[in-house]
């Protein structure tokens, strides 16, 4: 059986500097992930990764790529786990393909969108129902769409779309909406929005593609006509592999300073985790310590 | 002889952007369709595949949905 020195979970700004610390270390490594790049990689322009004054999310996912190659690390794109647990003296990663052992762990694994949960969901994705509005919008030109939430992730789709769909309808379950004045202003602003308020999606319904989408507020239920569903109601952490670990209300896995979880050889770093601020730059920073903490924990142990 | 491979995109879309960067790293020649560019290009997504999401990619008629780069590579015999 092979016991690798550290396993990193995930591939985003934390889990490839993780990578780069731990090639450094000369650690004998796996990272496992389904993608490359994280969330990072669905970001349209970057403007506060030091060093770069803009770059794109595709092309700062290139870059970690290409960092993360030159030092012959192992990648196992395309590969999610699915349990974390300890077994054998050492810790068991499974994934949806295989079995790795290691002494010590990085989850680095982010968050990814939060589903509405409501019938149709399922079946309509990506027949009108999207989580990714800079990817899917420009499909919706002339035709009349939902927005669900009233963030600025919400309300940035709005803007995208209020120069490309013909009727758009925000459902915010908030009494109003969030997100920055100055968005709130240009929402405001378009003459082709209207903003339900405390309201919420009950299904989406249609034939091939979306058709319908009924929704509750405190005037009963009503049904929009809409081509387009656009869920934009925040983020939830890829933490549920990892059922020993101690996480917050939010299910974010707790760290202390040393980026360490409850349990001693896990570490944890980036947007899954407890850290106050969600940056790329910050989640690369946790990254770093978190493989700097695996590796002094290995040297304390004599591993 | 080489498949014909077609990929519905949009010019934002950060997996329409890898994708088509990864069958150029595998030399695979492609005819890129830019949703954005008009209603004709959509229609012809929703019609010939049934999504309205991008990337899709069609390879000799299968359709593959999103970056599924294993899917991609099985299907182009990779």
């Amino acid at each position: 059986m092979r016991i690798y020195d550290l396993i990193i979970i995930g591939a985003g700004p934390a889990g490839i500097t993780a990578g780069v610390y731990a090639s450094r270390r000369r650690l004998d490594f796996l990272i496992i992930s389904p993608d490359v790049g994280g969330q990072a990689a669905w970001s349209g322009g970057i403007e506060n990764y030091t060093g770069y004054q803009f770059i794109t999310g595709p092309e700062l996912a290139v870059k970690f790529q290409e960092h993360i190659r030159s030092y012959e690390a192992v990648l196992k794109e395309g590969e999610e786990a699915v349990s974390l647990l300890k077994d054998k003296g050492a810790f068991l990663v499974k994934t949806d393909k295989d079995n790795y052992y290691a002494r010590s762990v990085v989850i680095a694994s982010g968050k990814r969108p939060k589903e509405l949960g409501v019938p149709g969901e399922k079946e309509f994705k990506n027949r009108g129902l999207t989580y990714c509005a800079i990817c899917d919008g420009p499909l919706f030109r002339d035709k009349d769409v939902v927005v669900v939430g009233g963030g600025n992730s919400a309300l940035d789709a709005v803007l995208q779309m209020s120069g490309v769909a013909r009727k758009i309808y925000v459902v915010n379950s908030a009494p109003s909406l969030a997100g920055d004045a100055v968005m709130r202003q240009k929402v405001g602003e378009a003459g082709n929005v209207t903003v339900f308020n405390a309201a919420q999606v009950v299904s989406v319904s249609g034939g091939k593609f979306v058709e319908r989408v009924k929704i509750r507020n405190s005037a009963g239920e009503s049904e929009l006509q809409a081509q387009g569903v656009f869920v934009e109601i925040g983020l939830i952490p890829n933490s549920a592999f990892s059922r020993e670990v101690e996480k917050n209300a939010a299910g974010e896995i707790m760290v202390d300073a040393r980026n360490q979880t409850n349990i001693p050889g896990i570490f944890a770093a980036g947007d899954v985790t407890d850290v106050p601020e969600k940056q790329i730059i910050v989640a690369a920073g946790e990254g770093a310590k978190a493989a700097l903490g695996a590796f002094r924990f290995l040297s304390m142990n004599q591993f | 002889m080489a498949k014909s491979v077609k990929i519905y995109s949009s010019p934002t879309c950060p997996w329409c952007v890898m994708a088509k960067q990864f069958l150029k790293d595998n030399s695979i020649a492609f005819q890129d369709v830019d949703v954005s560019s008009s209603q004709q290009a959509v229609d012809e997504l929703m019609q010939k595949t049934g999504q309205m999401g991008v990337p899709v990619l069609e390879i000799d008629g299968d359709v593959i949905v999103g970056f599924n780069k294993e899917k991609i590579k099985q299907s182009l015999g990779l």
